[in-house]
Formats: structure tokens, sequence, C-alpha cells
């Protein structure tokens, strides 16, 4: 009697500040309220953060020599045809780093020797995570070489609040509207002419803001011409050293609010993986 | 060189012929069953009495001489397989009077026969030989009809010849042909026809090249003891001559084997050119007889232009020659093409010819000549006949 | 600037195409040697080692004293037109359709008769005239008299130049135009009248300025294509598939590694993906339409050039995964021209040594100059031959692989490591 009456009284007392860490026993009226929102687009929506997968997509450009991320490549198995009469399937290729992807720790130099830096070892609870989005859309439209500083982030706290921890930092630039390859790698002699943060804004994300990981539209969560910056590409090397995270090619930013969106970004469960492409959308609230 | 043995008492007797047709469903096997069919009718004697087979045919494939014993049911001592063209006749003949005279068989059917699909030329011709299909076939397809357009070419340049004067031949042929039945040709050919007709491959026109038909050709061979027990009317054979691939490194053919070996025929045969009556040629084109003219000794070398002019060649002219009609106006039934000449020959010697009569036949020679391998005629051989009493 | 080839009337849409034909194709295996000479335009005969007897047509022992040791040797040609013909029948659908045809009868000074077609500058027989081979369109050697004193291009004879790839007026796909070499081609080819080339590039972004500076040329047109793609592979042939007349694959993804001199694979891989699966895309793609236009004249398809390597031929080790990939790739143009060839379309095969560019930096000279390559693709599509060896590296390799192909293999891995 004692234990239904508990087991009731659990069941029917509603969820405060869904956010905070899980108690001894789960909530389930958390969970189903919001799949009852988000059913009925009422109070949450889901905002697609992720670019199709599709040979055209530009993959990131490396000098000759080195070793080349591949591209996304689909080879038919069979269409509904003499290699297989009821069904269709491809064979499908890209690099880690293809496309919409996830930086695990590892990939950085700085990074290798973390415990749990693989994209098979990471926390799965890191998986979901609220976001901040900054929008420097106008600025990188004036300067492609835009760079996000310490500066731009403390006027943005100033007026949207201190960046939580654990939390992701996404630099929207619009950069995602560029549909044209080659204006979306915006390359020339000097090299790739794209938006990032400068060191500084990567440190203080790093040391005293203690983010989840860093977000772009771009094709890397550095700036185009970070390779000639101290240290070269800054955003990865003292993201992943610290054990943080990289999302990029995210587009559809300009549909999130500053503040109160929550990213879900699972990379897929690769085996000394570094990254993965994966399909990464928002929680958001409202219409 | 010392002449071969003579051929005393061998002798050729029961022309026949199956009916030319342009095209026939029927197999090779057809025609050449229905000439020994005519063959036995003829000599009036039963299929077991020919005891030797000798047989040519472009279509018998895959039979050979072999099949056809066993599609007709014949039980033979003695067998031959002969793949010489034009000059198969000739030297079926060479081959049964050796047998006959050694007692290795007593009656030889020499049977000469080819079936004609609508594709039978092109699928001979392309497939003809090694040297053809490398060499020959792929420049132009155009079969023996370029290769005796460029002997044509030569010959005209380098002796004179004119078209008139192949065109009297042609003509002359074909007025012999008028008269025999069995002519797959009807109609007169005057000599503007015959110069104004379509170009095949120049100087070649229309009436220069044989028309492939199907149909057989065929006569046994016998001692003159047998064929006067069977009561037959036959001919003496005199003399025969056979020749391969002679004059290799004469640059194009303008003589042809019989000129290795015409001394030795004559010599055989105890007469002369100028004993001879009439005159059957193998004629697959015009300048192939004037080959045989020169080869024979009818005329002397570089000389057939006067040679034409000056002689008239139908059967009562003054040499006469393809009195049936030759294969440019009877048809050319394939290998049967070599056949013809002996058959008409034996004929003309018995006094049953298909058309005219040569007044007072004698004596007469058949030429065989045939299989353009590459770029000549390898084969060739002749004959001399006689009629029975001398 | 070259005269532009007047532009052929459009074709009348409802009309059906006309279906390729081919002159006979059966050869014996010895006739076969004069196709091997032929693919390399060169001519030659059988020699008897014994008595020196010439040989023709071919055979398997001497005509003269019956020896079995015959070579083919190179013969100079020259002889005398004894007689000809022009026929106005043809028992074979190629020929009936393009009658009349001269060929004549000649006899070489070296003693042996041939039957040949006539080049029209050659004149009535008798007369001095020299032999060439050249391809015909069943891809075997055929030959040709040609004039003793002046020699004309085949394409001067309306009914020779069909035993070319002659460029003029031809509409052309290089699929690659980024290297050095389909540059040079681009140019060469819009030199010998060329009447449209499309230029095919991948990874637009990587932005090169010999291509660049293509954009200017009034015959090209640069097209998206990339080989590791097979979408984008299919989408071109649809879109432009229907007028190819030539395609030539300039496409090659070089690097300079051996086995271990690279770790991984992924280098490998894109070598293979480049040059093998991209030559097998683009014939999956190409090949049928290319077919199925191959009599469709005057603006019919005609030839598949690739640009391959010496060291398909047998491998370079200090390349020795790239070598392995044109070796594939190789292969497979062997099974290319075996499907090709039904309908007439000629696949031309250029094997080169190493290019002056980049990816040979380190290669000692003789290097071949692109341009020099170009204008061997430009002479191989205006002659009437298939195997190209150009450059003195690649004419070295092919003589030794020739002699003793064992020993090349042994001679190119002395610097291996």
């Amino acid at each position: 009697m004692k234990a239904t009456k508990k087991a009731a009284r659990t069941k029917t007392a509603p969820s405060k500040n869904g956010a905070r860490k899980s108690e001894a026993k789960p909530r389930p009226d958390a969970l189903h309220a919001l799949l009852r929102a988000v059913a009925a687009s009422d109070d949450v929506h889901i905002v697609d953060l992720a670019q199709t997968l599709s040979p055209e997509f530009p993959p990131i450009v490396l000098p000759p020599e080195m070793g080349q991320s591949r591209p996304f490549r689909m080879e038919e198995i069979s269409r509904y045809d003499e290699r297989g009469p009821a069904w269709y399937w491809n064979n499908v290729s890209f690099g880690e780093h293809t496309g919409t992807h996830f930086d695990a720790p590892i990939h950085w130099i700085s990074g290798r020797d973390l415990a749990n830096n693989t994209t098979d070892t990471l926390p799965v609870e890191h998986f979901i995570a609220p976001a901040c989005v900054i929008d420097c859309s106008r600025e990188a439209e004036a300067d492609a070489d835009f760079l996000l500083t310490d500066a731009h982030l403390k006027a943005w706290e100033k007026r949207h609040g201190r960046i939580p921890p654990h939390s992701w930092v996404l630099m929207r630039t619009d950069w995602s509207k560029r549909s044209d390859p080659v204006a979306y790698q915006n390359l020339d002699d000097t090299g790739q002419h794209t938006p990032g943060p400068n060191p500084d804004c990567v440190r203080f994300l790093v040391n005293e803001r203690d983010v989840l990981g860093f977000g772009t539209e771009t094709i890397g969560t550095d700036a185009g011409q970070a390779a000639h910056f101290s240290p070269p590409y800054p955003c990865h090397y003292y993201m992943h050293g610290a054990g943080k995270y990289g999302l990029q090619c995210l587009c559809n930013l300009d549909r999130l609010p500053p503040t109160g969106a929550l990213i879900v970004a699972a990379p897929l469960k690769i085996c000394q993986g570094s990254g993965s492409p994966l399909r990464v959308f928002a929680i958001v609230p409202g219409r | 060189m010392p002449v071969p043995a003579p051929y005393d008492d061998v002798v050729l007797a029961a022309p026949v012929t199956v009916p030319y047709v342009r095209y026939s469903i029927k197999s090779a096997h057809w025609f050449l069953g229905r000439a020994v069919a005519e063959l036995l009718a003829a000599a009036k004697i039963p299929k077991a009495r020919i005891d030797g087979l000798a047989v040519a045919s472009f279509t018998l494939a895959p039979d050979t001489a072999v099949g056809l014993t066993q599609h007709l049911d014949m039980t033979v001592r003695w067998l031959d397989h002969v793949p010489m063209g034009g000059a198969s006749g000739i030297v079926s003949i060479r081959r049964a009077a050796r047998a006959v005279q050694n007692g290795d068989a007593d009656i030889v059917a020499c049977i000469g026969g080819d079936t004609n699909h609508t594709d039978s030329f092109r699928r001979n011709t392309s497939a003809f030989s090694q040297f053809s299909q490398d060499a020959v076939y792929p420049y132009g397809s155009g079969g023996p009809n370029a290769s005796f357009a460029f002997l044509t070419a030569y010959y005209m340049r380098t002796y004179g010849a004119t078209r008139e004067d192949f065109g009297k031949l042609c003509v002359a042929q074909r007025d012999n042909a008028l008269k025999n039945p069995l002519a797959l040709f009807k109609k007169p050919l005057a000599l503007e026809q015959y110069l104004d007709a379509r170009l095949v491959a120049d100087p070649l026109r229309l009436f220069d090249c044989v028309m492939p038909c199907a149909g057989a050709e065929g006569f046994l061979v016998m001692r003159r003891a047998t064929a006067e027990e069977l009561g037959l009317r036959y001919v003496r054979l005199l003399g025969a001559i056979e020749r391969h691939n002679a004059f290799p490194d004469d640059p194009v053919q303008y003589r042809g084997g019989w000129v290795m070996d015409r001394d030795t025929l004559y010599a055989q045969a105890g007469v002369g050119p100028e004993d001879i009556d009439f005159l059957e040629t193998y004629d697959d084109y015009p300048v192939i007889n004037v080959l045989q003219f020169e080869g024979l000794g009818f005329c002397r070398e570089g000389e057939v232009p006067a040679f034409v002019r000056a002689n008239t060649f139908e059967v009562g002219g003054s040499f006469p020659f393809n009195t049936s009609g030759g294969q440019l106006s009877v048809g050319q039934a394939g290998a049967a093409g070599g056949h013809l000449g002996i058959t008409e020959a034996i004929r003309q010697l018995t006094g049953q010819p298909l058309g005219a009569q040569v007044p007072s036949a004698r004596h007469g020679v058949v030429s065989g000549f045939g299989m353009i391998n590459y770029d000549r005629g390898v084969c060739s051989g002749a004959v001399v006949l006689a009629a029975a009493r001398p | 600037m070259p005269e532009r080839a007047p532009r052929p009337q459009p074709k009348n849409p409802i009309l059906p195409t006309r279906q390729a034909t081919l002159p006979p194709a059966s050869r014996s295996r010895v006739a076969l040697g004069l196709t091997a000479v032929a693919a390399r335009g060169r001519f030659a005969l059988q020699v008897c080692r014994d008595c020196s007897a010439v040989q023709y047509p071919p055979r398997e022992v001497c005509r003269s004293c019956l020896s079995h040791r015959l070579v083919w040797r190179p013969q100079d040609g020259k002889g005398e037109l004894l007689t000809e013909t022009t026929l106005c029948a043809a028992q074979e659908l190629y020929f009936r359709e393009r009658l009349p045809w001269r060929i004549g009868l000649v006899r070489l000074d070296a003693g042996v008769n041939l039957v040949a077609y006539l080049h029209t500058g050659v004149g009535t027989a008798p007369c001095r005239v020299r032999i060439e081979t050249a391809l015909d369109r069943a891809g075997q050697a055929a030959l040709i008299a040609m004039p003793e004193k002046r020699r004309p291009d085949l394409s001067e004879d309306p009914k020779l130049r069909e035993l070319t790839c002659d460029p003029r007026g031809r509409k052309i796909l290089v699929t690659d135009g980024k290297t050095s070499v389909a540059q040079a081609t681009v140019q060469a080819l819009a030199n010998a009248g060329a009447d449209k080339i499309w230029i095919g590039e991948a990874e637009p972004w990587k932005k090169v300025a010999g291509l660049e500076a293509l954009r200017e040329l009034r015959q090209a047109t640069i097209v998206p294509l990339d080989l590791t793609d097979g979408g984008s592979v299919q989408k071109l042939a649809g879109e432009i598939g229907g007028k190819v007349e030539i395609l030539i694959n300039t496409a090659d993804h070089h690097r300079t590694f051996s086995i271990a001199a690279r770790r991984g694979v992924e280098t490998a891989q894109l070598e293979m993906d480049v040059n093998y699966f991209g030559l097998l895309r683009l014939a999956q793609a190409f090949a049928p339409v290319l077919k199925a236009r191959a009599a469709d004249q005057p603006t019919n398809a005609i030839a598949w050039v690739n640009v391959l390597s010496i060291f398909a031929l047998a491998n370079y080790p200090p390349h020795g995964t790239y070598s392995a990939s044109k070796a594939a790739a190789f292969s497979l143009s062997q099974d290319l021209r075996a499907e090709l060839r039904p309908a007439g379309v000629r696949v031309i095969n250029l094997f080169p040594g190493p290019i002056d560019d980049d990816w040979d930096q380190l290669e000692m000279p003789p290097k071949l100059a692109p341009a020099a390559l170009a204008t061997a693709v430009v002479q191989a599509l205006k002659g009437s031959i298939e195997d190209v060896y150009p450059g003195d590296v690649a004419q070295d390799w092919v003589a030794r692989y020739l002699d003793n192909p064992k020993g090349l293999e042994r001679e190119a891995g002395e610097g291996a490591r």
C-alpha cells in the first residue's frame, strides 16, 4: 500500500526545470511533456542543422602531398533491377570529416592522449546540450576573413547573459547559404577565406567558460586562414586539447534563438573514430 | 620430261546435267544425288555397278564425298573428293582414268554440283581461303570480280586486247547458248549491250561475270570394253594434264599452267592443236578464255587480239568454242562449272549435243581452271577427247 | 588561325540513325602480325631468317625454302602498281555503302604481290608507289598505296579519311582540364580545327591558371565532370553524350609512392578511383551512346583516347601504386576496345614516359613536354594507329619490354628500396 502510494505520487508530480541533472529516480512526465510538445509543434519545434550528404558537397581542401579526406560518394548496389529485384540500396563512402560532421578530441594532436576522446568512447550524455548562437552574419558578409574575438563574446554576453558551462557555442555566419561550392570554399592563391574564431576567443571559451564545443557553418571550426595563426588552427588546438568538440558545415543557425535551443549531436560510434558525419538538429522553444 | 603412260582404253560416257536454277532451297546433296540418279538412268545400270566416285562441290559442307556415300547409300572401292573448283572435272578424269586402267575401279561416276542460296556466293567468297581472308577480301570484298578485273586491266594494257575482243567471245557464246534448252540465259546478246552494261569492277561489266546458280553435271569413266558391254556411246580419252600453282613468280597471271604441259598433252594424245575441232574452255571471265587459247597452243602468246579478230566462235564458225554457251551464258553451278565443258564435249563427240552440232566433230579439247586462292587461279588442267571411231 | 571547317547541316530528327557496318574482320593468327605493326603505324613483313625471302600474304613457313624461322622486319614499302580496278559492286555492307572504291595490285621491290587501297593521289597503273599501313574500321591492318614522291595525308582522300579520326570539324570531350597535358591538348585540338571542345572540370573551387586561360578559347566550354562521382559522369553523358564524337580521357591522379613509401592505402585508392574506376565510369556512361552514333555521319562518334603511361606496361616502383593504377586502366581499355570495335569506334592509347610537370619533377630528363604529348594525341587522331609511345623514354621502355619484359622489370626496379 505504501509502495503504491509512493509510486502514484511520483507519477503525477510535475517536472520542474528539466535541465537540471537527473535525480535519483527518472521523471517520465518531463519526457512525455517534451514529446507531446514536439508532436504538436506547440511549445517546441525541431530545426534540422545538417546539410544533405551528397557528392556535390565540397570536402576540405588539403595540399596535394597530404592524405586526402574523401568527399561523399554513393555507388548503387541495386535499384529494383537484375542486381536486386525488390530493393534499392547503396554503398556509401566518405571521410570522417565529410559534410556536416562532429570532431572528437583525438582528431587533433593536442587531444591525442585524453581519456574518452574517440567517437565510440565519448560520454553519451554529451550528445544533448544547450547552445549559444553568436550572430556574425553581417560581419561575415562584409569580410570573408572575419574573426570572432573574446571582445565580441563579451558584448554578446552583455545582451544575452553568461555562456553556461557545457554548452555549444555556435558561430552563425549564414555561410551555409552559399550554395555554389566554389563560393562556399572561397579559395584563391593565398588559400581559403572563411570566417572563424581567433585564438583569444577560443582560449576564453575553453578556460573561462568550459564550453562543450564550438560549431560553425563553414568547412572548419577554424577560420580559412588559421594555418597562419599562433598557434595554427587554434580552435582545433585548444578545444580538442581540452577534451572539447567541434561541429562543422552546420546550417539553419539563423532559425535558432541566441539562447534556449537544445542541440542533439550524436556522432556515429566508429571504433577509434576521430569524428563522423551526423544528423544534428536543435529542439527550439516556440513555434 | 618423258610423256606419261597413255590412257589406252579409257573412255567417258553418259553425260548428264541436272537442270540449273538460279536459287534453290535444296542442299548440294539433292543436286549431286540427282546427278547419280541420272547417270544410272542414262547408263541403264544399277547403283551397285558404280564402284568409284569423284565428287566436286563448294556447298556440300559439312560433308565431303564421304558423307555423300552414306547419304546415297553407295558402297565404293575408290573415292575422291576434289576441291579444285573449275579444274575438278579434268582432275577427276585423270584420277578415275588411272583407277579404271589398273583395275582399282570399274565404273567411276564423276560428279560436280552445288546448290545456290541467296547468300551462298557471299558466304563462299568471304571464307574462301586463308590468303583471301587475310589479304584480298578485306579490300573491298569484291570477290573474284576484283581479282579478274586486275588481270583483265593488265592484259588489255599489255597485249592490246580490247573490250570488243572480249565482247565478241561473249556474244558468240550467247549465240551458242540460245540453242541449248538448259541454258539459263534465253535472250540474245548484242555487242553494244555487252559494251554498255553496268560496271561491276572496272573494266569488268555485267556480261563479263558468270551468274552463280544451282545445278549439277556428271559423267562416267570406264574401260572401253565395259562401255561396249553396256551398249553405251562413248568418247576416248587421248591425253590429260594438270598443273597447280604454275609460274608463281609471274607478277600477274598472264599465262596459265597449261603452258608448262601442253606439249606433253598433245604428245600423249598423238594430235596437235590443228587437229582439234572444238574447244570447251573454263570461262568464268572472258580474259581466262584467252589465256586458254594461248596456253593450249591455239594462238601464239601475245597474239590473242589478232586471233580473236580473225576467227568466229559460234558452233558453225571457224573456231567453235564453248559450244553449249559456256558458263557465261549457261550459268555457273558452282564446282560443276568445270564439268560443264566435259559433258558438252562428250555430247558433241557422240552426236548428241544439247544445242547445235559441231560439224564432223572428231577431236575436242576441254580445259579446266579454278581456285583464286589469292591473286591468281591456282589449278588448271586439260583433256583431249576423241570420238569413238578414229 | 586555322580555317574553320564548315559546320555540317543539323540532322533531320525524324530520320532513323544509320548503324555501323565494318569491313571483313577475320584474320588468321599469322596475319595479326601485320595488325600488330599497323597499330603502331609501321609496315613490316615476314622475312625468312634462313634465305631472306620476303613473305606475303603472312604464312607459317617460308614460301621459298620452307624454313619456319620467319620474323617480322620493317619494310620501306616501295613498289610498282601493276594493275588496278574500281569496284562498283561489293558483297559486304560496309563496301556497298561506300562504292565506288579503288584498289590495286602492287608488286613490292621486295618481291611480293599485295592488294592495297589506292590513295587518290596515286596515278593510273603502271606507276611507282609506296605502301603504308593503316587500321581499317574493324581495327585490322589495311595496306594503302601512296604516291611515291609526295606523301599526302590519309584524310585528303575522302574514302580513306574514314580510316583516320581526324579532329578537324569534330566535337571533342577532354575529360579533365586541370593538367598541363590536357591544356596543351585542348590548344592542339583547336589548332587542328576542332569545332567544339568540352573540357571537364572537377572540384571547381581549386582554380588552375592554365584551365582558366582556356575559357577564352572560342571552341572551349568548361563542363563539370568528376570521374570519382558516378552521378557526375552520368549527368554529363546525359547532357552531351549524344554530341561527343571524340572522347579524350586526360584524367590522371599521379602520386609518386612505392609500397613502402606511403602508409595506408588512401593515396593508392584515389589513384585507382580516378585512373581506373574513373575510366570505368566514363565507359559505362559514354560507350553506349558512342556506339549508337558510330555511323551517324557526318558527326558520328569515331574515337576514344586514353592518356595512360608507359608504366602501365611495366611497373616503375618509385611510382609503384600509380603504375598499378595505370596498368589497371590499360587492361580495362583493352576491354573497352573489344566492346567498341564492333561499332568501329577506335580506342587509342598513349603510353608516355615522365611528363615535364609537377608530379614528375624529380624524374631525370628526358621528359616529355606537355605540348609534345598533345601533338602526339593529335597526330594519332589524324593518322590511323591505336598504340602510341611518345617520346624517348616511352620508345626506350617499349623496346625493352618487347625484347625482354623480365629484364625490364629488373631494370625498372633498380632504384626501389
